[in-house]
């Protein structure tokens, strides 16, 4: 049994990797990312053991999006607020991208870390409990943790900006007509 | 994960906020965002950066070819794949013969490309590259090494070639050996035909063998030439 050759693992999940790399890094620096766990993988292809190219391809790209994660973390950027522009040096494309739905954007990148990386891989790239505990160096019950917080996070936050939008305002008075609208 | 967003709605119409809804909405919003304007990655072409194999598929006079450059920068594949099922076949091969590390990379293949389509064209008599055959047993290599003796425009037969590696009962092993050819057209199997004249198998099916030869047989006629087979092969 030996492993597949690396173009077909590119032809078959080639947009799990870019839809994962865009959940974990924002729509900016996603295809960044997506690039060096694809350069990355094919210099370690193929693992020892590899029994699923999929997932071990999605758990490549989350430690690639912690890396490049951890490298912007060093600069001071502001996570709070939507940028109105495009990052510097981002081109139109990326741009109409961050344009698709900002606030969500926003909100994924203000979750903490492991909780933005369990979600992502759990639901844009449909991975296992398993594997996301494997990417993760964590138990599946720990995961199943993480994602349902980041859920309930995300979840508030767009909330809120919704509320902050509507209203012009954001205080405690408004959690009943959150909860109206978001039912 | 369309529908997804699309049920969210209705579901979530009458029930109290309860942890599900919104977050499915949240998870679908999410989905779709990740999802828009996907790019496909543009990896390493490079030895040095792991990509032990780089191929190319490109149409052609005489039908769709699959070339790839081996670790060693020399033609290990150049192979007639009719379709996409025939392509993922070679790309096994090569993956399992010479390195799993196999990946698109045309910049790999572009001279021998370029040979080939000025071949097809009637432009070059013969190709200047190196050629790896890796993929071929060493029988196969002896067979396939033989043909440099055959110049353009110029045949000989599956005995003839039988006789030359001192095997004159082989013909038939000789004929399978060419038939798995790995570096098809730039090692010219095709010039090779049955005793008769008669074109017989050929991994581009005949009717490639047919142009190949024509092309050949257009040109003007190569110095100095073993023994045309009857000229009735071009015509069958």
């Amino acid at each position: 049994m030996s492993a597949p050759p690396f173009a077909l693992l590119v032809e078959e999940h080639w947009r799990d990797v870019a839809r994962l790399a865009r959940a974990l890094a924002g729509p900016v620096d996603g295809d960044d990312v997506a690039q060096q766990a694809w350069a990355q993988a094919l210099a370690a292809y193929p693992p020892a053991g590899l029994r699923n190219p999929r997932a071990w391809l999605l758990v490549v790209t989350s430690r690639c999006a912690t890396d490049v994660h951890r490298a912007r973390t060093r600069r001071p950027v502001p996570v709070e607020e939507v940028p109105e522009a495009p990052l510097a040096g981002a081109d139109p494309a990326e741009s109409e991208l961050a344009g698709a739905d900002p606030a969500l954007w926003a909100a994924v990148r203000a979750l903490p870390e492991r909780q933005r990386t369990a979600l992502a891989l759990r639901y844009v790239a449909d991975a296992d409990h398993a594997t996301v505990a494997r990417a993760l160096g964590t138990t599946p019950g720990a995961t199943r943790r993480l994602v349902s917080d980041a859920l309930a996070a995300l979840r508030r936050e767009l909330v809120a900006h919704e509320d902050e939008g509507a209203a012009g305002t954001a205080g405690e008075e408004q959690e009943g007509v959150r909860r109206g609208r978001a039912g | 994960m369309d529908e997804r967003a699309e049920t969210a709605g209705p579901a979530s119409g009458g029930s109290p906020a309860g942890r599900g809804e919104g977050e499915e909405e949240v998870e679908a919003r999410l989905r779709a965002a990740a999802g828009a304007g996907l790019r496909r990655p543009v990896l390493p072409v490079a030895v040095e950066a792991g990509a032990d194999v780089g191929f190319s598929v490109h149409e052609t006079g005489v039908g769709r070819v699959l070339l790839a450059d081996g670790p060693g920068r020399a033609l290990v594949a150049s192979v007639f794949v009719p379709d996409d099922a025939a392509v993922e076949r070679v790309l096994r091969r090569l993956a399992q013969q010479v390195s799993p590390r196999v990946v698109e990379a045309p910049a790999r293949t572009a001279l021998v490309a370029e040979q080939l389509a000025q071949y097809l064209a009637g432009e070059r008599r013969a190709f200047d590259v190196a050629v790896d055959l890796v993929l071929a047993t060493p029988f196969q290599r002896a067979v396939l090494e033989r043909l440099a003796a055959t110049g353009y425009g110029a045949r000989t037969t599956y005995g003839a070639l039988a006789r030359d590696l001192g095997r004159a009962s082989a013909s038939r092993a000789v004929g399978a050996a060419l038939g798995a050819n790995p570096v098809c057209v730039v090692l010219p199997c095709h010039r090779v035909v049955a005793g008769s004249g008669a074109l017989t198998g050929y991994a581009g099916g005949l009717d490639a063998k047919r142009r190949l030869l024509e092309l050949e047989g257009a040109a003007p006629p190569p110095p100095v030439g073993r023994p045309r087979a009857a000229g009735t092969g071009s015509g069958a």
